[in-house]
Order: structure tokens, then C-alpha cells, then sequence
């Protein structure tokens, strides 16, 4: 029953978001796992088309949120406005109460603004005036850096990177995708045609199913040789976190939902593993983030069995 | 597979019924079960195998009726066809034992019991419906395996009945396991008999061993070939065309040259005038003679004979334990030699015997028939001379002027044999010449006596023993002087000398027997190597008996080793190898730290490994599956469907251990499929 809507839903998306397939499972699988994603990547690369897409695809509402150095953070929770007929303060809800939130170019706000969105995104609620609002569901905040220009930004510290449970980058298309991008529709254009293949409603249902997907006790040997890699690994300054690692368990069961099976294998952990780790591990050698080849050398050295 | 799968397998082989296990409830009708082709073929060639081991002692009806039976079954399992109803079965039960009784005299026996359950393995073979008609008769066919040793318990024997052990093996496994291979279910056997082996040989050599044996001993006489108590012309000549084996002897020390091989059997004294008879004399005229000069050392295995005469060098020495020396110096059997014996000698070829000879021996050795054979008397007559001796020089003389010629195939002539062949034809064999001779001297008024026996013998180059055949067989003559006593003369030696220094082969042209001539050279060698096994095995084998068994024991430093000590250290020994068995699947099982699914798994890409496919370690079923299927995709399915299984039963739910199982066994017997050229280059890309 869900398998067929999984299956269109990341056919339809691929028709729109070309050469990407990888990245838009990844996504998806974040989106399932009810975590929040973190494009990082150069503009122009496509990720406000993936933001776009996905929220078409499941129909969900979209707001777009230019993160700049001087946004406040009422700018995003919203602001209470005197009312002169009724004479009281009324709450006017800011982008943060869309389904789907594009925060672009995060990195460029002040802390103040950024932890006001990255408290909302974690607690799923926004507290203004003593009023505590629930926020949507579902909810999925996609967040881009633009690793080029880092004069006037403020990265992110670790704290708020955990927030993130994956941190992908989309980079080029390759050629023949991009031939095809170049020769086709404008993508904007050919978003209008798409109709919605999942509803919110149906979106929730296949999150609570993701979070059910059996993890044997293989299974969760296997995530925690990985952890423990992570951890005396001299490579690392500093290990997972069993916060990181709930998500890895979460973020590979979506993953293994999209693949289609009831039960997650340790490939469905290996496929989000980079994604999950990057950004929340520190090389012991010059303090970077480490890179692609760096987590596959750890994925190498934890036998499955 | 370690000792407890194999072990395992076995049990359920023997105790459970494929029909029958799993969910269905205990106490049901017993499932009516349809062999396939192959299990059919194994289960026949396992009886079949059986039976032809035994066929030596099966009556030929009986043998008729087996191989009818077994080719009716094979006919109608081949081509699908129902068991024949049980009403069938029951007259031919009844038919066969009538038969039996009627032939062999009695039903309650030993070979009468063999027999009967041979031809009850093709009838249940016939009335096959439920596995527990199978088990029966494979349990019949180890039965009958077992009682082949009643009768035979030679090295060849021996090896049959493994053979057929192992196939019977390998149809259980056919039956427990359809979709083993050949070769697993004969590997799978070989490993049961190979584990099973050290517990035999504790077995062997430690359980009690009644110092007669419980069954008694082969009684049936088996016509077998060999020096028989009488000769006339042809007797001989007929017994060198066989092959077979008279009996091996060891020296120990030097050796005798071949011109000293004399082996000396029945001596025949009595001529009725045309056949030499053994002639018995009492027990009083046992010949003294003081063994002195050379000296030769040996020991005989003869095989059985069904006579008394025990084969020695001239002359032996005794006493030896079981023997009799009879007065013509021949070595006697209390009883007949009817299987294959050990005896250990000295002989003294140069001591002088029959100095004191008594008279009654002497008459014996002058005897003549009253008529017949005038030309040779008249022939006796003209060569007497004065001094005995010289009288023996004279008829050998005149042999060696004779042109006689020495062959297989002389023409024979019933009446006045002797005359004929000295006079007409000329041509003889040795029994020829020993009878003329011993004739002609006779008659010249010299004691003389026929000797029969061997001459020579194989020195066998595997082993140094010597191997003497029934082409060996010889006649010679001994003449008895006043002063010198009885002294070997033979007149073939003198005529033919190459037939004492080469054998049969050197003295004959044509007409040879098969295995001496010289193309099958390559045969002889092959056989000295089998005699020299097979004269190991009967010194180690067949010899060891109770007396071995306790001088063993207490060499091991047990004191007054007893029935009861050799049954301890059995019990001992066989808890030791099963504590030992135990001991190494344990420890098999646990090095690994890995559960039966895991190492099915691991056995799995152990399996590929040889082709460059073995699984990385952080490898998961699925990533490995599709590297499989793109560097095999001629077995695609058969691997996809491998990992697939596992990665459901590892991560999915807890596994079924039959599931497990069914895995394991997939993975066991996962043949791939010959790998193309253009496949192993892209492996190596």
C-alpha cells in the first residue's frame, strides 16, 4: 500500500530534480524521520527547487525565509500586533508555521535569530508573550549554508548543527542530467503541473510507520560498533552522540521504508551514516568537518558481522 | 560440515522419517512415500552392492531369484509404477524358505540365515511404501554387510563390504537430504566412515575376543584347488593352469636359491599302475633324523586346501604346536586346512633322514604293481647294476639320451601308461617323469617314492616374501640308499634345468598360463603388491585373536590382562573418542563465536572466495548480492535468493531454526555455474 506512493513520490521528484536521485532519498528519508535537513552548497544548485518539489509533492505548505544579518527573530516566529476594535495583542504567525520551511543561507543571521529557529525546529512549539503555540504538522525545516562566502557569517556552532539530522550538498548535476536540465522546461514552470502525491495526513501516517520498521538486535550491534568507531577513533576529537545515534536508527529506517522493506539492513545504515556523521564530527587533525572519504574509511574498518 | 551436523544427519537419516516429521501429529498412518529416480538408483546400487559381496555363498536360484526381484523393483520405481500388492509378497517369503531348506538341508544356521535374508532384502526392496520399509532395508543391507564376515574376512572381502557401506550411506543421505548432490552424499559418507573409524579400531584391537569364536568357524567345504592325496598323469599339468595362491612364506633370514625350493606335500608311495596314492602308515614309524648343516627359518601362511598336508623346505624340524610329522617326512594338520593358517618352521635341508628306515617303509617304497608297464620292467632290468646308486645314474642316464621333451599337454594313454610315454610319445610332465622314474627304479629293485609339492615360488619385491601359486606344483622322486638314507632326485631338473632355475616360464615355449607369460608383466606387479598387503592384513588382521589381544594388553604394562581388563580398556578408549568427538565440535562450534545462521553465512562467501568474490567485511547481504549478480550473472537468481534469505532472517524476525536450515543448506549445496571468459575478465577489471 505505501510502498507504490513511496515509489512514485521519488519517481516524480526525480523527473523534476534531475541527477539527484541519492540526495532526494536522503532528503525524503530525513523528512520521514520527522529531522530536519542542512543543504550546504554554492547557490544555484537546486536547492530551493528541492525544497519546492517535496513540498508540491506532499502538499504541504511552503514558506521561503531569506536568512540576512539583520533578521530579527520576530522575523521568523512572528509578532504580536495591537488590535485597536478588540484592544488586545494578536498573535501574527511568522514563516516558522508553514509545513516546510526553506531557511536560506542560515549561516547569514545573527546567533540570536538562528537559535530562535533551531529552538523552534526542536521543540516543535513557539512560546511569544507567555503564549505557547504548537507549530504544524508535520513540520521539516530545510536549512542551506553557503560554504563560500564566510566573511560576515556566523557558522553555526556544533550545538546547533546537532539540530540537522542529516547534512547533504547537492552539488553539479552531472552532464547528461545537465543537457537535459538545459534542454528542458523551466523546472518553476513544470512545478505548477505537479499535483500532490501525498497529503500531510498521509506524510504523518508514513513517519509513525518509519519509526516502526523492525531493528533487530543485529542490527542495533551493528549501529553501535559504529558509534563506538566514532568514539575511539584517533582520527575524531570527539565521538557520536546517543542523541546521533537515535537518529541514525531513525534515519535508516526511513531510509529502508523508501527502499521498500519492513526491516532495516545494515546498508540502509551505511547509506545515511556520511550524512548523519559529517557535520556533527571534528577531525582530530586540523579541526574540519571530515569529508566523504574520511567516513567511508570508518564505514570500512566496522565489520557487519 | 563438523562431526555434529554430519552426525546429526545420520540420526535423523536412521531415527526419523521425512514423512513423518515436522507438525504431523505422533501416531498417524504411516506416510506413503514416492522415491525419486536417483534415490531409487542409490538404494538399489547399495543392495545390489550388497549382495554381489555375497554372492559366493548364494545357490545359484537364489541368486536368479535376487537379480530377478532387484530388476523388477528397479523396472517399476523407474517407471513410476505401485509396489506389487502384499498378498504377493508373502508366497514368495514362503517359496524362498522351502527352497532353502530344501536345498541346503536346514533352515536354522548360519548360511541358511544369510541366505534367507539376501533374498528378504529384494522382497522388501519389492514391497517399498513407507519409510519404514526404506529404513529396513538399508538397515538389512548393513546386516547383511556384517554377515559377509562370517564367511570371508579377507582383505578384499573387507574392502566389498566398505564400498558398499559407503553407498548404503550415501542412499540414506539420498533419502534424507533429495537435493544433495552425488558428490556431497559420498563425501557426506566418507566423513560418517571416516569418523567412525577410530572407534572401530578400538574396537578391534581392545573389545574381547572369545578364544573361539562364538559362530564357530566356516564349516561348508568350498571346492578349492590344491595338491590333492593321489596323482595321475594330467593331475599337475591341470592344476599349474590356476593362478590362485597356495600360500606365502617369510624367511627369516637368507633365503633358500630357487634350486633349494622344494616345497614338500603329499608323498605318494602306493602305484596301482596308473595312479600314485599317499600310503598311511602307524604312528610308530615316525621317522627320527638329527637336524644338523643349514638351517633355514621361515613361516607359511597357507590358504585353506581342505587337506591335511602343511607345505615345508626338506626337512623340518619339530615339534611344532598343532603339527604332525608323518613317517615319509610330510608336516600334517590335525584337521583340514579350511582357512588360512600360519605356522612358523626350521628345516634342515642338508640333514640326512631315513638312515634307520623301517622296514615296512622300505617294502612300501618297492611296491609294483603285479602286471603291466613290461617294457618298462624290461627296460629296469637292463639298467640294474650292482650298487644301488649307480643303478639311478643309469635310468637318469638314459632319460637324458632319450629326447624327451618336457609340455603341458602330452598325449595320454590309459593303459600301460608308463610304457607309452618312455617309449611311444616321449613327451610328459613332471608327474610324467616323477612317475616313470620312481617306476623304473622300482623295478630295478631301488626304494623310491613320488614326492609332490612346489618347486620355486615369487619372490614378491614389495615385501621380500616368497608367493607360491598352484602353477608352481611339482612332482619329483626320492630314492632311499643304505648309507645315505632318502635323496631328492628329479628328473625334470635333470631334462629341463631351466624349469627348476626359472620356473614354468623358463622350461616352456608355448601353452603357458596367462599370467606367466611375459605382457603381463605389469599384472604380476600389481598382484605382488595386493599379496603383499593382503599378507599383512592376514598376519594383523585375521590372526589377531585373544591370545594376541591380552599379550597386547599386557605389553601396554597391565598385569595379568584378562577378557575382562581388554573390555574395560575398550570402554575406556570408545569414551575417550566420543569425549574427544564432543570435545572438537564444541570447540568448532564456539571459536567462532558465530550462531548457525552467521556461519552458514560465512561459509557462503567462503564458497566464492576462490571465484574473487568473497564478501567485505562491512559488507551487507544486499550490497553483496548485486556485487554477485554483476560478476555472475549466470547464477543471479540462485545468489540473489541466498543473501535475500539471509538478510530477512538476520534482520528481520528471530529465525525458524529449520529455516536456518533450509538456508545453510542452500548455501551448502549452491553449485555455480562454469564461469565464461568474457565474465572472468570483467572480474578482474
Amino acid at each position: 500500500m505505501l510502498t507504490p506512493r513511496i515509489e512514485r513520490l521519488v519517481a516524480t521528484a526525480s523527473e523534476i530534480i534531475l541527477g539527484k536521485e541519492y540526495e532526494l532519498q536522503l532528503a525524503l528519508s530525513c523528512l520521514l524521520a520527522r529531522g530536519h535537513l542542512l543543504i550546504e552548497d554554492v547557490p544555484g544548485t537546486g536547492k530551493t527547487t528541492l525544497a519546492h518539489t517535496l513540498a508540491r509533492l506532499l502538499g504541504l505548505q511552503y514558506q521561503r525565509v531569506q536568512f540576512t544579518s539583520d533578521l530579527l527573530p520576530a522575523d521568523i516566529l512572528g509578532v504580536s500586533v495591537f488590535d485597536r476594535e478588540s484592544s488586545t495583542f494578536q498573535f501574527r504567525p511568522g514563516p516558522v508555521f508553514a509545513q516546510l520551511i526553506l531557511a536560506d543561507e542560515i549561516n547569514r543571521a545573527t546567533p540570536k535569530t538562528q537559535s530562535a529557529l533551531l529552538e523552534a525546529m526542536e521543540e516543535r512549539q513557539v512560546t511569544s508573550d507567555g503564549q505557547t503555540l504548537p507549530l504544524p504538522e508535520p513540520f521539516f525545516v530545510i536549512a542551506t549554508q553557503n560554504p563560500s562566502y564566510q566573511i560576515g557569517t556566523f557558522p553555526l556552532p556544533e550545538s546547533q548543527l546537532d539540530r540537522f539530522l542529516l547534512r547533504i550538498r547537492l552539488g553539479y548535476p552531472d552532464r547528461a542530467a545537465e543537457r537535459e536540465l538545459l534542454q528542458g522546461q523551466d523546472r518553476r514552470t513544470l512545478l505548477e503541473s505537479v499535483e500532490a502525491v501525498v497529503s500531510p495526513v498521509e506524510l504523518l501516517e508514513l513517519q509513525d510507520v518509519a519509526s516502526m520498521l523492525i531493528v533487530s538486535d543485529r542490527l542495533i550491534d551493528y549501529a553501535q560498533a559504529l558509534l563506538a568507531a566514532t568514539r575511539q577513533s584517533p582520527e575524531f576529537v570527539t565521538g557520536l552522540s546517543p542523541r546521533a545515534g537515535l537518529g541514525l536508527i531513525a534515519a535508516a529506517r526511513a531510509w529502508a521504508l523508501i527502499e521498500g522493506r519492513d526491516h532495516v539492513l545494515p546498508e540502509d545504515v551505511q547509506r545515511v551514516f556520511p550524512y548523519l556523521a559529517g557535520h556533527r564530527l571534528r577531525l582530530a587533525s586540523d579541526g574540519r568537518m571530515p569529508g566523504p572519504d574520511d567516513l567511508t574509511r570508518l564505514l570500512r574498518s566496522v565489520a557487519v558481522i | 560440515m563438523g562431526v555434529k551436523g554430519s552426525v546429526a544427519r545420520l540420526s535423523s537419516a536412521l531415527f526419523r522419517s521425512r514423512g513423518s516429521s515436522g507438525n504431523t501429529p505422533e501416531r498417524t498412518k504411516p506416510v506413503e512415500v514416492s522415491l525419486r529416480r536417483d534415490q531409487t538408483i542409490w538404494l538399489l546400487t547399495a543392495a545390489t552392492l550388497t549382495l554381489v559381496a555375497h554372492l559366493p555363498g548364494l545357490p545359484i536360484w537364489v541368486i536368479a531369484f535376487c537379480a530377478t526381484l532387484l530388476v523388477w523393483r528397479g523396472w517399476l520405481l523407474w517407471h513410476g509404477k505401485a509396489a506389487p500388492p502384499r498378498w504377493m509378497v508373502a508366497p514368495l517369503v514362503l517359496g524362498v524358505a522351502i527352497g532353502i531348506r530344501l536345498d541346503l538341508g536346514l533352515f536354522f544356521g548360519k548360511t541358511p540365515g544369510l541366505v534367507f535374508l539376501a533374498a528378504l532384502l529384494c522382497l522388501k526392496l519389492l514391497e517399498i511404501r513407507t519409510m519404514r520399509d526404506i529404513r529396513i532395508v538399508v538397515l538389512l543391507c548393513f546386516f547383511l554387510q556384517f554377515g559377509l564376515f562370517f564367511n570371508d574376512q579377507s582383505m578384499s572381502a573387507a574392502a566389498l563390504v566398505l564400498v558398499a557401506l559407503l553407498v548404503t550411506l550415501g542412499s540414506q543421505i539420498a533419502l534424507t537430504d533429495p537435493a544433495s548432490s552425488t558428490r556431497e552424499r559420498l563425501k557426506t559418507g566418507a566423513m560418517l566412515l571416516t569418523q567412525g573409524l577410530p572407534f572401530m579400531l578400538a574396537l578391534f584391537v581392545l573389545f574381547p575376543r572369545a578364544i573361539s569364536p562364538l559362530w564357530g568357524v566356516p564349516s561348508e567345504s568350498v571346492a578349492l584347488s590344491g595338491l590333492s592325496d593321489s596323482m595321475s598323469p594330467g593331475t599337475i599339468s591341470e592344476l599349474i593352469m590356476s593362478d590362485d595362491l597356495a600360500f606365502t612364506v617369510e624367511f627369516n633370514g637368507s633365503r633358500p636359491t630357487p634350486s633349494d625350493r622344494y616345497w614338500r606335500g603329499p608323498v605318494l608311495s602306493r602305484f596301482d599302475g596308473r595312479t600314485w596314492r599317499m600310503a598311511v602308515r602307524p604312528p610308530e614309524d615316525r621317522p627320527t633324523y638329527k637336524p644338523s648343516g643349514k638351517r633355514f627359518d621361515y613361516r607359511i601362511v597357507l590358504e585353506p586346501h581342505q587337506r591335511y598336508w602343511l607345505p615345508t623346505l626338506d626337512y623340518p624340524a619339530g615339534p611344532v604346536e598343532g603339527a604332525i610329522f608323518s613317517y615319509d617326512f610330510q608336516v600334517l594338520t590335525v584337521r583340514p586346512v579350511t582357512k588360512r593358517v600360519q605356522f612358523a618352521f626350521s628345516s634342515f635341508p642338508d640333514a640326512m633322514v631315513g638312515l634307520n628306515e623301517h622296514p615296512p617303509t622300505l617294502d612300501l617304497a618297492r611296491q609294483l604293481p603285479p602286471q603291466g608297464n613290461p617294457r618298462a620292467r624290461a627296460l629296469a632290468a637292463e639298467l640294474k647294476a650292482k650298487m644301488p646308486q649307480q643303478t639311478v645314474g643309469r635310468i637318469l642316464g638314459w632319460f637324458l639320451d632319450g629326447q624327451f621333451s618336457y609340455t603341458l599337454q602330452p598325449p595320454l594313454r590309459d593303459k600301460d601308461s608308463i610304457d607309452s610315454f618312455l617309449f611311444e610319445t616321449r613327451m610328459g610332465f613332471c608327474e610324467h617323469f616323477a612317475g616313470a622314474f620312481v617306476f623304473l627304479a622300482r623295478a630295478a629293485d631301488v626304494p623310491a617314492r613320488v614326492v609332490t609339492g612346489y618347486q620355486g615360488g615369487r619372490i614378491n619385491p614389495v615385501n621380500g616374501t616368497i608367493s607360491v601359486r598352484q602353477s608352481d606344483a611339482h612332482a619329483w622322486a626320492e630314492v632311499w640308499y643304505a648309507e645315505r638314507g632318502w635323496v631328492r632326485v628329479d628328473p625334470v631338473a635333470l631334462i629341463v634345468p631351466t624349469r627348476i632355475d626359472h620356473g614354468l616360464e623358463g622350461a616352456l615355449d608355448r601353452g603357458l598360463p596367462f599370467m606367466l607369460r611375459p605382457e603381463y608383466s605389469w599384472l604380476r606387479q600389481l598382484r605382488d603388491g595386493w599379496e603383499a598387503v593382503a599378507t599383512q592384513w592376514n598376519r594383523h588382521v585375521i590372526a589377531y585373536d585373544g591370545k594376541r589381544q591380552l599379550d597386547l594388553l599386557e605389553s601396554f604394562g597391565l598385569e595379568d590382562a584378562s577378557p575382562s581388563t581388554a573390555f574395560g580398556a575398550a570402554s575406556i578408549a570408545v569414551a575417550l573418542l566420543m569425549a574427544g568427538f564432543y570435545g572438537w565440535a564444541q570447540f568448532r562450534r564456539k571459536d567462532d563465536g558465530l550462531d548457525p545462521l552467521d556461519r552458514a553465512w560465512v561459509r557462503f562467501s567462503a564458497r566464492l572466495a576462490p571465484h574473487g568474490l568473497a564478501r567485505m567485511p562491512d559488507e551487507g547481504p544486499i550490497d553483496y548480492s548485486r556485487r554477485l549478480t554483476i560478476a555472475r550473472p549466470a547464477d543471479a537468481d540462485k545468489l540473489i535468493s541466498i543473501c535475500t534469505r539471509y538478510a530477512c532472517l538476520r534482520y528481520r524476525l528471530p529465525p525458524l531454526r529449520a529455516e536456518i536450515d533450509a538456508l545453510a543448506h542452500a548455501i551448502d549445496t549452491l553449485g555455480l555455474k562454469q564461469e565464461t571468459a568474457t565474465q572472468s575478465v570483467r572480474n578482474q577489471q
